[in-house]
């Protein structure tokens, strides 16, 4: 792994912690509240706040997982390092598209 | 204790098999007794390395029972308590023939990782002076004592799957470099162990660690590496 890699996959490790742990608190916030998706929607449409938190979120996981799928890649199957990046990058850019597709589905007014 | 151990041993090159052996239970005999006993009473074309004995020359290294250990210095009754051995070489290196592997790949990445002293003055210059509780000599204590027998080499996993990665005997040495004040090839020293092959590519699984006969710990060394190399990075001292 290169260092501009490397440097990629532990600042958005470190940026994911406290997304994961406000996003956990917030799925137990809204099951323990009984909360319905007509309420979550009610909060979430046109929230610019949820739809940084989680555009963050998604860009995060997207960038931190393709690293690692590029890791595993040059090292476990026979790819060269072009091709597991290339593999890593279309990777990357699926989680993102599905991830901003869930995103814009919850935020969008 | 039995009076005789099984001892597989492998025999050949990279395409050999392992071949099994009768040889005498002795008290406080080391898996390198086993060896030697073989080789002078059963089969001389037996081919293995050893020098010193006493665990300083670092040459004896082999896999033994499925473990990467310094044979001379590990007592059978440690890893054979069923009585039997399987002597294997070191993994991660081509076999040369039997129990001996080629180390020239492990030494060729001390080269790449900048393994060797940039000296900062000339012999005309005073003698530098090193405090002993400075945290630099304190970082180098606690690495230098490596006897470059390959183990945490065959140990790791990165080098099984990633034939660039310097491994953690290479990466050690540059670790004890840049903490060394006397030495001036630090930031080209960072900048190899920045790039392919170089610390970044260690998934601290500690099997160096965990096996190195020297108990010494190149996972810790590999950290700081990564630490150090990331500063400099930020800095602007070395590239991506």
């Amino acid at each position: 792994m290169t260092m501009r890699l490397y440097l990629w996959q532990r600042a958005t490790a470190a940026l994911m912690v406290p997304l994961v742990l406000v996003h956990i608190a917030v799925i137990f916030y809204a099951t323990r509240q009984g909360m319905t998706a007509a309420d979550i929607l009610s909060r979430t449409r046109g929230s610019l706040v949820w739809a940084s938190y989680y555009g963050l979120f998604v860009a995060a996981a997207s960038i931190h997982a393709a690293i690692g799928v590029r890791n595993v890649l040059t090292e476990w199957s026979p790819l060269a390092d072009r091709r597991a990046g290339l593999f890593a990058l279309l990777f990357g850019l699926l989680l993102a598209v599905l991830g901003a597709r869930a995103v814009f589905a919850v935020v969008l007014p | 204790m039995l009076a005789e151990l099984s001892v597989s041993l492998w025999r050949g090159g990279e395409d050999g098999r392992y071949e099994t052996y009768s040889v005498p239970r002795r008290e406080s005999q080391t898996v390198l007794d086993v060896v030697t006993f073989v080789q002078r009473h059963i089969d001389p074309t037996l081919s293995y390395r050893f020098a010193c004995r006493v665990g300083v020359c670092g040459s004896c290294a082999m896999t033994v029972n499925g473990r990467p250990r310094w044979t001379c210095r590990t007592h059978v009754a440690k890893v054979a308590g069923s009585g039997r051995l399987e002597i294997g070489p070191l993994e991660n290196l081509p076999v040369i023939k039997d129990l001996a592997t080629d180390m020239e790949p492990f030494f060729e990445k001390w080269q790449k990782a900048q393994g060797v002293f940039a000296p900062s003055k000339t012999r005309h210059d005073e003698i530098e002076q090193i405090r002993p509780d400075s945290p630099p000599r304190r970082a180098v204590d606690a690495a230098i004592e490596c006897i470059n027998c390959g183990v945490c080499y065959a140990a790791c996993d990165t080098v099984r799957w990633n034939q660039d990665y310097f491994g953690p005997a290479a990466l050690t040495r540059a670790w004890t470099l840049l903490n060394d004040e006397r030495d001036a090839g630090g930031t080209a020293r960072l900048q190899a162990v920045a790039g392919a092959g170089g610390c970044h590519a260690c998934h601290s699984h500690q099997s160096c660690q965990e096996l190195c006969p020297q108990a010494l710990n190149p996972t810790a060394a590999i950290a700081g590496l990564k630490r150090r190399t990331t500063a400099a990075y930020l800095k602007g001292e070395i590239k991506a």
